[in-house]
């Protein structure tokens, strides 16, 4: 059994009335790559914005390794620089180059000298595909161009676990393709990874862990062997059979 | 058309007679505004950064009281110098301070001076301005510099403030062009700079109108090179458009340096060095 790097627990989130998560409680463990899948408006993004911190969740807690990152006294930007984050629009800085991108949290926040940054950050651009770059700035760049340089900035920093926030959602259809594989790459190379995601054949194919929302609670989760094959709720046989239809 | 080849008569005759002057006035005017533009800018700027210090519910009573004062101040100083005019700060610094500590707080350098209230005054802008500048920004940056650990003054000094900067620049140039007008009133502190010199010059002689006629022309010729160059300046922020690929290069690799590219080290080098050839 692995350690677990990431527990939640009976978290919940509301923005003033409207209750977004209910009661979220699951575990990713080393080497994981946990997909969380569900109808829009089912607080996917919610739950990974929470996990990060970005927002405060209003009950429950993050436990990370053995430490409750939700308590007081704990440094969010300290967890935040062990837990990366891709997001749906990219957010590179737009007044840096591709390099500076994904050199400046680790001169910043892992107080690296220049060089060092500079090899770490040409080596990870390199996986990406995206090293020939490193001068261009995003605005120069595709949208795929500029997601996989996304990721090898959050890969800079060395992170312990990887959060995707539909990172291909905002792509043109033949761009996805290019971030997918870079994603399926790093789950190959035993990277924990929760990835929030449309991208059913994604989940099915790559994750060893589904977790199917609606509504704000997890309605289903499991291996995406049997979940796939064999949804026990009707709520996530209705939505795989919207997808099997297309 | 005579009354006009008068006017450059007289202008004529009192630029030769006292060109020195009033290019000296139109240095202490640049000098002057220049200074306390760039004290406002870093003024606006720091406070842009106090007001956006993000407070959080798991924060302590003491801090979120700290973090609310410190937005009051900022407040309170904008408000205050935005809202009262320039000339009358003057008098409250630099006559009021001696005033209202019996003489033992004055200024002895009448720069030092000028300096310190145009800078403050401008300050109060530049914070409307800063932000203005971060509002501007969005949220998405703040977003990606905090999923990588960065602090808040990490995430403001490296990435919101040097893109609400490019944003604000346009408005920096209007508080500089301003500056070099406005600085006229330093006259009430008996600060020498351009329009102080016509007051002087058309106290000895009665060609008040040729005198006004130059300092238009001198104001005219100063704003109209600053706007030029802030326009040069916002191009050289904008960098440029066009970026050039790193890669492999075939000529490089027959030239026998390197072993053959078999693993991604190889490559990373090489492409180091081809970045250092360019």
């Amino acid at each position: 059994m692995a350690e677990p790097i990431i527990a939640v627990r009976h978290l919940s989130k509301s923005f003033g009335a409207n209750v977004v998560l209910r009661d979220i409680d699951f575990t990713v463990s080393s080497g994981d790559v946990t997909t969380v899948i569900g109808p829009s408006g089912s607080g996917k993004s919610t739950l990974l914005r929470c996990i990060n911190l970005l927002e405060t969740p209003t009950s429950g807690s993050v436990i990370f390794h053995d430490q409750d990152v939700t308590g007081r006294g704990v440094d969010p930007a300290a967890y935040r620089s062990k837990v990366g984050m891709v997001f749906q629009s990219f957010n590179l800085f737009s007044n840096m180059t591709v390099l500076d991108n994904c050199t400046v949290g680790q001169r910043k926040v892992l107080k690296k000298d220049a060089e060092t940054a500079r090899k770490n950050a040409i080596r990870y651009l390199e996986q990406v595909g995206m090293a020939p770059y490193i001068n261009a700035r995003p605005r120069q760049l595709s949208g795929g161009q500029k997601q996989r340089v996304a990721i090898a900035r959050a890969l800079a920093m060395e992170p312990e676990v990887l959060l995707f926030d539909e990172p291909t959602s905002a792509l043109d259809p033949e761009m996805v393709g290019e971030v997918l594989s870079v994603m399926r790459d790093l789950a190959r190379g035993g990277m924990t990874m929760i990835v929030v995601t449309h991208e059913m054949a994604f989940a099915r194919d790559v994750s060893n862990h589904v977790v199917f929302m609606a509504d704000g609670v997890i309605a289903e989760e499991g291996l995406p062997g049997e979940l796939f094959q064999d949804p026990k709720n009707p709520r996530t046989r209705e939505f795989l059979a919207r997808f099997r239809e297309n | 058309m005579e009354i006009f080849a008068k006017l450059g008569y007289d202008m004529t005759r009192l630029w030769s007679a006292y060109w020195v002057k009033y290019l000296g006035g139109m240095g202490s005017t640049l000098v002057l505004a220049l200074v306390a533009t760039l004290i406002g800018c870093v003024i606006g700027l720091a406070c842009g950064i106090l007001n956006t210090i993000p407070v959080a519910r798991q924060d302590s009573a003491p801090k979120r009281f700290g973090l609310k004062l410190v937005r009051a101040l900022v407040r309170i100083y904008v408000e205050v110098f935005r809202g009262t005019p320039m000339v009358l700060q003057a008098v409250f610094i630099y006559y009021g301070l001696p005033y209202f500590t019996n003489n033992s707080m004055r200024f002895d350098n009448i720069w030092a001076a000028a300096i310190l209230i145009v800078s403050i005054n401008t300050g109060a802008y530049m914070a409307e301005s800063v932000r203005g500048g971060i509002l501007s920004i969005d949220p998405g940056q703040t977003e990606g510099a905090k999923a990588i650990g960065m602090t808040h003054f990490q995430t403001m000094t490296s990435v919101i403030l040097p893109q609400a900067l490019r944003n604000i620049m346009p408005q920096i140039g209007n508080n500089f062009i301003i500056n070099v007008k406005d600085t006229s009133v330093m006259f009430i502190i008996g600060f020498t700079e351009f329009f102080a010199f016509h007051r002087y010059i058309t106290g000895v002689n009665n060609l008040y109108f040729p005198s006004a006629a130059i300092e238009m022309i001198g104001y005219l010729t100063m704003t109209l090179i600053a706007s030029f160059l802030l326009r040069w300046i916002e191009k050289l922020m904008d960098g440029s458009d066009s970026y050039k690929l790193v890669q492999a290069d075939a000529l490089t690799m027959a030239a026998g340096t390197y072993r053959h590219p078999k693993k991604v080290e190889d490559t990373l080098e090489r492409n180091l060095e081809q970045e250092r050839r360019m």
